[in-house]
């Protein structure tokens, strides 16, 4: 009786090639994206045909909610930490350097000057939940709003404003954010879209 | 898993020379394969690739200090008032307000067919003089820096229309912002967001009711 002799193959894949096409994708989105920012609140930007990209640096955000809550964030750490200094001297409170510290890591603030000991004495995970239901106070008797926005722009006088707002924001809330921005001389600055394919050609 | 191969006594031995083994190295690369893999997925999930978009505009200042010889008057001609009203709906009237004739507010909306067909027509000799700039941009005959000068200078130049924003509290900032895009496909050069007026509000109201105000005020 012969015996049918079966070829013993080997199974082993060469991963090599497969190695160095991930490592190729790793090292494309390792370069070409920015993490996304924490934000307190979902914003859908509406679209504009507008091709404007936004800098990177020396950015003061403005985050506005539908319901009309107005969030800060700002790139420099540095700058944040001096703009709490300054923002807390106008409403007579000093903070430790451990509370800085700890304004530092906020990647979005938006608490009313009197509740800020308060929630940075708290951990990052009740903060995140407690964000949500605060916002800078905007309404013309205590437009805390303005004095963030004085002193950003008083430690870094290259800053640009940027406005992010919800699509269904209703206008008025806009209108007080605007309104407070022309009152301290800030007359340009950005509306970040998202971006719609469109032209006059229909 | 990196294995290496030697084939011992395989190899032909040179004449009492050294003995040299032929390695070959095969190192498994599927673990390698499998934390690429893991770190792509994180970069693809918590990165965002493409930068947002912006719009920039720039207010007028609300200086108290500023007289009114400073101000520029807007020729009735050329004024164009778009009012953002709740509900997605857009009214524009030309020129100075007729509060008699509640006709002269327009009913517009949003769609290609409604304000921006309006105001290509009236902004139509900057529109065209924009495709041919930008066309003779598309020839490579005039730089880009040129283009941006020259199609400045044509938006606005004189008789262009200007156009005045005003918002109702109901509007959204989705209105807001599609009124402004309306802004740059007409090529409209001139422009300004502004607070509603009263007489903007009795406007309004005076056409949802047919002009049932204005009778009643002239009564």
């Amino acid at each position: 009786m012969s015996k049918v002799k079966v070829a013993r193959k080997s199974t082993r894949i060469d991963m090599t090639a497969m190695s160095d096409v991930t490592v190729l994708l790793l090292t494309f989105f390792m370069l070409t994206s920015t993490f996304v920012k924490k934000e307190p609140v979902q914003v859908t930007t509406p679209a504009s045909v507008s091709e404007i990209k936004i800098p990177e640096t020396n950015i003061l955000s403005i985050l506005i909610d539908p319901s009309g809550k107005v969030f800060m964030s700002m790139d420099k750490q540095g700058d944040m930490v001096e703009t709490l200094t300054k923002v807390g001297k106008e409403y007579n409170i000093t903070f430790t350097p451990a509370e800085e510290q700890k304004f530092k890591l906020l990647s979005t603030f938006g608490v009313p000057i009197k509740n800020m000991k308060a929630f940075l004495a708290l951990k990052t995970e009740e903060q995140d939940k407690l964000l949500a239901k605060y916002g800078i106070p905007t309404d013309s008797i205590d437009n805390q709003f303005k004095v963030w926005v004085k002193n950003a722009r008083a430690t870094n006088s290259e800053l640009r404003i940027a406005i992010k707002a919800d699509q269904k924001t209703p206008y008025k809330v806009i209108k007080d954010v605007m309104t407070s921005l022309q009152d301290l001389r800030e007359n340009r600055y950005n509306l970040i879209t998202a971006l719609k394919n469109e032209s006059a050609k229909k | 898993m990196a294995e290496i191969q030697s084939n011992e006594g395989g190899g032909k031995h040179k004449k009492g020379g050294s003995k040299q083994k032929k390695l070959s190295v095969h190192i498994d690369f599927t673990p390698m394969v499998d934390m690429n893999m893991l770190l792509i997925t994180f970069f693809m999930l918590c990165t965002s690739l493409s930068k947002p978009q912006t719009m920039e505009i720039s207010m007028p200042s609300n200086d108290k200090k500023i007289t009114k010889q400073d101000q520029s008057e807007v020729k009735a001609s050329e004024a164009i008032t778009l009012v953002l009203a709740g509900g997605d709906s857009i009214f524009y009237y030309t020129g100075v307000p007729d509060y008699k004739n509640f006709n002269s507010l327009k009913l517009s909306s949003y769609d290609p067919s409604g304000l921006r067909a309006f105001l290509l027509k009236r902004n139509a000799d900057a529109v065209s003089k924009i495709e041919d700039l930008k066309q003779k941009k598309l020839d490579r005959k005039i730089s880009q820096e040129d283009f941006t000068k020259q199609a400045s200078e044509i938006r606005k130049g004189k008789g262009t229309p200007t156009v005045v924003i005003k918002a109702d509290d109901r509007a959204t900032y989705k209105n807001l912002i599609d009124a402004l895009d309306e802004m740059a496909i007409c090529n409209v050069g001139k422009y300004v967001i502004d607070k509603m007026t009263p007489g903007e509000t009795f406007l309004i109201k005076n056409f949802r009711t047919r002009g049932d105000l204005s009778k009643k005020a002239v009564n």
